[in-house]
């Protein structure tokens, strides 16, 4: 019984981490409503970033994590600031056709520069566990997953109780309302989109720690992140959290219980019924 | 010059084409009118009803392993093959395509909810003994067979049946897009509100073109089938291609004629130029085509997301015919 415990345990400690990859997406939707196609592209760029300067440097990933989103940041801000922006009011499968091209020119440069193979980033730690009462967690899975709740906590906090997080929240809110009082929406947008892609940043080292990075896993991820946001409910940021641990945790029993390679199956499944039967979510509001 | 001389020039030149080209030009040509065609029967959905399907690839891969199967286990020849893909695709569409409109999935909803039913198809079809599973599924060939009706024979055969698949479809979508069907069709893409108050069935429009869109693809699927000889779930059924079979149709024009036929040739001279190049540098380089289909999408997305063809018609004086 108690490896279900620790196969639970273990879903829910990756779930945390798809949910801050997911509520990037989520940010830049709520805000800029723009659908970020490239999202799992953004992510896996993360991952051989943190690659990268683990092999240069030989540093652990998540020292590395700050360098990793602010780098994300200004990807995001300058994506948005001179190819999102002026697809603003267009139509939206325009915006989608936008950053499909994003994805795919990111997917197979990535392809180019780094080629098909997997790439691992080893730590010291990596074979360590934890116990905790009757269960047995992987060191690795802990640290990533306190990780995520700590920049999901900060994120929610700089939302509610500083200026220009409830600046961001007014052009989400009202965005007519925003323009009358004199905020800078566009920067603001960019701030907005800037700030998704640092998550991106963030859950990419982070997800490095537990997955070898291969351009591939792009694709998967990109999908991962719409199944968790829209399980969750777009737009809401609890949503995002436990849309990843719903996730996270069935693919870990799907994995144990059937086949790893069937895990999957259950996402899409759930994403399939989820936009059928609640299409706003399990946590959003009605529209 | 008018539409219908610049299309009955276009056929003449491609049906004696073989004669004036080697294999690998042949080959190449093979490529852009099988994406011609598939760009063509998406662009009944997306550019015509404005339902974004990104899941094309189900329909291609449904195609090709129902008539590949036939074909394996039964010796029953493609073009009669072709019934049952046809039928069992446009029954996947017709599902998809009902529980989406029902309940009221729009927009890139509509399109998470295809890529939601490939990918799910993709990892059945991975564990489905009896297609092979993810060792994937291969037709038996024998050498010097050859039938027109069961597809068997050299690559010229495999040419003008690509080029019959084409060009028919091209007729068919010109002919639906002057019926009844066919304006009720853009008046949804445009507003699906407003055509549902002057009285368009928005329900059945939207199903009919499903179900025009998947069985066409599917007949895609089955020339792919019988033209490779071999198909995994990983490949056929990939996100990777339904994004190739949109590429064209975008590029070229969303809801023209012509654009995915134009689109299809300039994607794909760009993606086979830029693989020949490299390789006469002595560069292997996988991802460098789709970076520069990357790059056009980006291109006409920005400059020009009415497509190429909208644009060139524009220079050849050419009526809205196109």
């Amino acid at each position: 019984m108690t490896v279900y415990l620790d196969i639970v345990a273990s879903g829910v400690l990756t779930g945390l981490v798809y949910g801050l990859m997911a509520l990037g997406l989520s940010v830049i939707f709520g805000v800029v409503r723009v659908v970020n196609f490239a999202h799992g592209e953004l992510t896996v760029a993360a991952m051989y970033m943190a690659w990268v300067l683990a092999g240069s440097l030989g540093v652990d990933p998540i020292l590395t994590l700050p360098l990793i989103a602010a780098a994300l940041f200004a990807v995001g801000y300058a994506l948005q600031r001179h190819l999102v922006e002026p697809f603003i009011g267009r139509p939206e499968h325009e915006q989608f056709m936008l950053l499909l091209a994003v994805s795919i020119i990111m997917l197979n440069g990535l392809l180019l520069a780094f080629g098909p193979d997997a790439r691992h980033v080893p730590v010291d730690y990596a074979y360590d566990s934890i116990e905790l009462g009757p269960m047995l967690l992987d060191t690795v899975r802990v640290y990533a997953a306190a990780a995520a709740v700590a920049l999901a906590l900060g994120l929610y906090l700089f939302f509610r109780f500083t200026d220009l997080g409830t600046a961001i929240r007014a052009c989400a809110d009202n965005l007519l309302g925003a323009q009358v009082v004199g905020l800078d929406v566009r920067r603001l947008y960019a701030l907005a989109f800037g700030l998704g892609c640092a998550l991106v940043g963030a859950s990419g080292t982070l997800m490095v720690l537990m997955r070898d990075a291969t351009p591939i896993l792009a694709v998967q991820l990109t999908l991962l992140a719409f199944i968790v946001v829209i399980i969750g409910g777009l737009g809401s940021m609890a949503g995002a959290l436990v849309g990843g641990v719903l996730i996270g945790v069935s693919e870990a029993l799907a994995g144990f219980v059937l086949m790893p390679s069937l895990k999957s199956l259950f996402s899409y499944g759930l994403l399939i019924l989820v936009l059928l039967l609640r299409p706003e979510g399990l946590m959003g509001r009605r529209a | 010059m008018s539409a219908r001389n610049l299309l009955l020039g276009l056929l003449a030149l491609l049906v004696v084409a073989p004669a004036l080209v080697g294999a690998y030009p042949l080959a190449v040509l093979i490529l852009i009118l099988h994406y011609a065609y598939l760009g063509i029967a998406w662009n009944v959905m997306m550019g015509f009803a404005g339902l974004l399907s990104l899941g094309h690839t189900l329909y291609v891969g449904l195609g090709a392993y129902v008539a590949a199967a036939l074909y394996a286990s039964f010796g029953l020849p493609a073009l009669l093959g072709a019934i049952p893909a046809a039928i069992v695709a446009t029954l996947a569409g017709l599902g998809i395509g009902a529980l989406g409109f029902r309940f009221r999935v729009n927009g890139v909803y509509f399109a998470l909810l295809t890529i939601a039913f490939a990918e799910f198809t993709r990892i059945l079809f991975d564990h489905m003994g009896w297609t092979g599973g993810s060792s994937g599924f291969f037709l038996p060939v024998e050498h010097g067979q050859v039938s027109p009706v069961a597809l068997r024979g050299p690559p010229i055969l495999f040419y003008y049946v690509a080029l019959a698949m084409a060009a028919g479809g091209f007729m068919l979508a010109r002919s639906l897009m002057r019926t009844r069907l066919g304006y009720a069709w853009l008046a949804i893409r445009e507003d699906p509100d407003s055509a549902a108050a002057s009285g368009v069935d928005v329900f059945r429009a939207r199903m009919a073109a499903v179900a025009v869109s998947s069985a066409l693809t599917s007949l895609g699927g089955v020339f792919y089938a019988f033209y490779y000889n071999n198909m995994y779930p990983e490949q056929i059924f990939s996100m990777a291609r339904s994004i190739e079979i949109i590429l064209a149709p975008i590029i070229g024009g969303l809801g023209t004629l012509f654009g995915p036929v134009l689109g299809s040739f300039v994607l794909t001279l760009l993606g086979e130029g830029t693989t020949g190049l490299l390789e006469h540098l002595g560069l292997a380089a996988p991802g460098a085509k789709q970076v520069i289909y990357g790059v056009a999408l980006l291109v006409i997305v920005t400059v020009q997301p009415a497509g190429l063809w909208p644009w060139l018609a524009k220079r050849l004086r050419i009526g809205r015919d196109g």
